[in-house]
């Protein structure tokens, strides 16, 4: 996929994860937004995972710790053909498979997640099966900052680096705010790199909506051979949507009929612009 | 029973642990993941002999409980051995997110269970975990009561497909029947001796004592008495206990667990929405910390020995005349 293709995707994700959103009249819009940069590089560009390979013991595995942002992740899953996207009309509605958290039930879904802390012990054991068995699948998860505080990801971060567990990358989506406010004023949980490296990760930081930043830091996986590797990925919650960036409230707003209107009159903006620059 | 005969029988744990070897032999996906717990869970011989198939986790059951449904996810039959009392309180987020909602057939094992810490405390008793275990969808529950009912329960979860937890005491069981047709399978009681005027429904290692109530019934009072080895929780055999209501016999329940949520509530839960009105009576640890003292010493000071089951069933048998 070109840089144009993959950056045009990032916009049409956001499109269509306001637009079940509004539909479903209820989500996690701002956490969606500030993750699915990393998801569009995840799926488009970095992961062996398919729908045609994945009951394949060999594929890439994804586990979504921070569960609430799954529309970001529906929509990323609906574009690689594993369901239809017109199941997302149902997202959240009375007797739906596609319910406001991860689901297995949903093909694509490695695990079920919503309750936070929960992510990193999973990817843990699935990294080490692959470990005990001598394949080489990797296994990436993403973090939420907000739920850092959970102290099951600390024990899971203290095994990955006692097993070496260098097939495995966790990426935190920085994004620097939660429901009750500014993640350093909830519980501050900086310095984060030097937390993570102090239990043994190797660490890099990224912009977390830099697509080519993205790519060249999953490209340098494993940062270092024999330990699990951290990318503390930059973001801004609601992304791409002015009136939303950085605001608290978007947490789990649903825009309005005029909101979206604006919204998307801002994400066509967004596409004409890399159209005309990537041309 | 005396102490020289009881040493010939085995705790249910060092059949659990004799019995995984064995699969393991044979089975390369068999892998145990452990707290620092594969000594008081029997596993030091089975870590010697296959060190690739027992993974070390450290005392974090949170992360034991997640990570074992991480390796379940990829195929391999994965049993969690941790301390009963640590495994479902600790970790009981874990136990009903990674492995039951998210269906990754973890055999959970908690080891040491009930007041087998005797002394040792509340810390360390589990009298929960039958009820918080209960409420949780998709998982058995189970309680072995004899070395029989431990390694068939072992042999079994390990082809089960989905989260099953079995828990095990440490101290010697003796073989509740020496009968050869003996059958095990999750969900059906077993009946282990038949008797008109009494039920006694016990699970775990009440189920033999209650035996030796039985006994003691019969022959000093003539109270004939059925015991039921009710091993699996959840499923519970309704069949099994409408047959045993049929009858209107009075029934006791006996459990190593809280008088609240365990096997008694559930089965009085049957019987009443089943229009069945026994006269009953539920058997297990009342709502107080318990008194201090050895396991044996514990159980006998609520009763659930051979003299107090006894006690209980004489009682609720005399009061119908």
């Amino acid at each position: 996929m070109t840089d144009k293709e993959l950056a045009l995707k990032s916009v049409e994700y956001r499109r269509k994860i306001l637009k079940y959103i509004v539909e479903a009249k209820a989500g996690h819009t701002g956490g969606s937004l500030s993750c699915v940069d990393i998801l569009n590089v995840l799926y488009n560009h970095v992961m062996n995972v398919s729908p045609e390979n994945f009951k394949s013991p060999l594929r890439d595995r994804y586990i979504q710790s921070k569960g609430h942002t799954v529309e970001a992740l529906y929509v990323v899953l609906a574009d690689q053909g594993f369901f239809p996207e017109s199941d997302l009309l149902t997202l959240c509605k009375y007797g739906s498979h596609y319910i406001g958290h991860p689901t297995k039930k949903v093909n694509g879904i490695e695990q079920n997640t919503g309750s936070l802390g929960h992510g990193l012990s999973l990817s843990v054991g699935t990294a080490l099966a692959a470990k005990l068995d001598g394949l080489d699948y990797r296994v990436f998860t993403m973090l939420g900052d907000g739920e850092l505080p959970e102290g099951s990801n600390w024990e899971g971060a203290l095994l990955a680096s006692h097993y070496q567990l260098d097939n495995l990358c966790a990426i935190v989506d920085k994004n620097g705010l939660q429901i009750s406010g500014p993640t350093a004023d909830v519980c501050n949980t900086d310095p984060l790199d030097r937390k993570f490296e102090a239990f043994g990760w190797e660490v890099r930081h990224v912009d977390g909506h830099d697509l080519g930043a993205l790519k060249e830091a999953f490209a340098a996986l494993p940062f270092a051979t024999g330990k699990p590797s951290l990318i503390i990925a930059h973001t801004v919650k609601g992304r791409g949507v002015s009136y939303m960036e950085n605001q608290l409230k978007w947490h789990h707003g649903v825009p309005n009929a005029d909101q979206y209107a604006h919204a998307l009159e801002e994400l066509e903006a967004a596409t004409a612009a890399l159209q005309a620059a990537l041309r | 029973m005396t102490q020289n005969e009881l040493a010939t029988y085995k705790a249910n744990l060092d059949v659990f642990s004799g019995t995984l070897q064995e699969l393991a032999e044979t089975d390369r996906t068999i892998l145990v993941v452990t707290s620092d717990s594969r000594g008081s869970g029997k596993l030091v011989p089975f870590g010697q002999k296959y060190p690739a198939q027992i993974v070390e986790i450290g005392i974090a059951e949170q992360n034991l409980v997640g990570v074992a449904a991480g390796l379940a996810s990829t195929g391999k039959k994965v049993f969690a051995v941790s301390p009963a009392c640590f495994l479902t309180a600790r970790s009981f987020e874990q136990i009903k997110t990674d492995v039951a909602y998210s269906d990754n057939p973890v055999k959970l094992i908690g080891i040491s269970a009930g007041v087998s810490y005797g002394a040792l405390g509340s810390t360390h008793h589990s009298l929960h975990d039958f009820a918080a275990l209960r409420a949780v969808h998709n998982l058995i529950v189970v309680a072995p009561a004899d070395n029989f009912e431990a390694e068939h329960a072992i042999r079994r979860a390990a082809e089960t497909e989905h989260p099953i937890y079995i828990r095990f005491g440490k101290k010697a069981m003796p073989y509740l029947t020496e009968d050869p047709s003996r059958r095990f399978e999750f969900g059906k009681g077993s009946v282990v001796r038949e008797g008109a005027d009494l039920v006694i429904i016990g699970t775990g290692e009440t189920v033999y004592p209650a035996v030796l109530a039985a006994n003691r019934l019969e022959n000093v009072y003539g109270i004939r008495t059925t015991v039921v080895s009710m091993h699996t929780i959840k499923p519970l055999d309704y069949e099994l206990l409408a047959k045993l209501a049929e009858t209107g016999a009075p029934i006791i329940t006996a459990e190593e667990h809280s008088v609240f949520g365990g096997l008694g509530e559930a089965c009085a839960s049957f019987l009443m929405q089943h229009g069945f009105h026994n006269p009953f009576k539920i058997m297990g640890i009342p709502d107080e910390y318990t008194v201090t003292g050895s396991q044996i010493e514990i159980l006998h000071h609520y009763g659930l020995s051979e003299e107090g089951i006894a006690e209980a069933g004489f009682k609720l048998v005399d009061a119908r005349k």
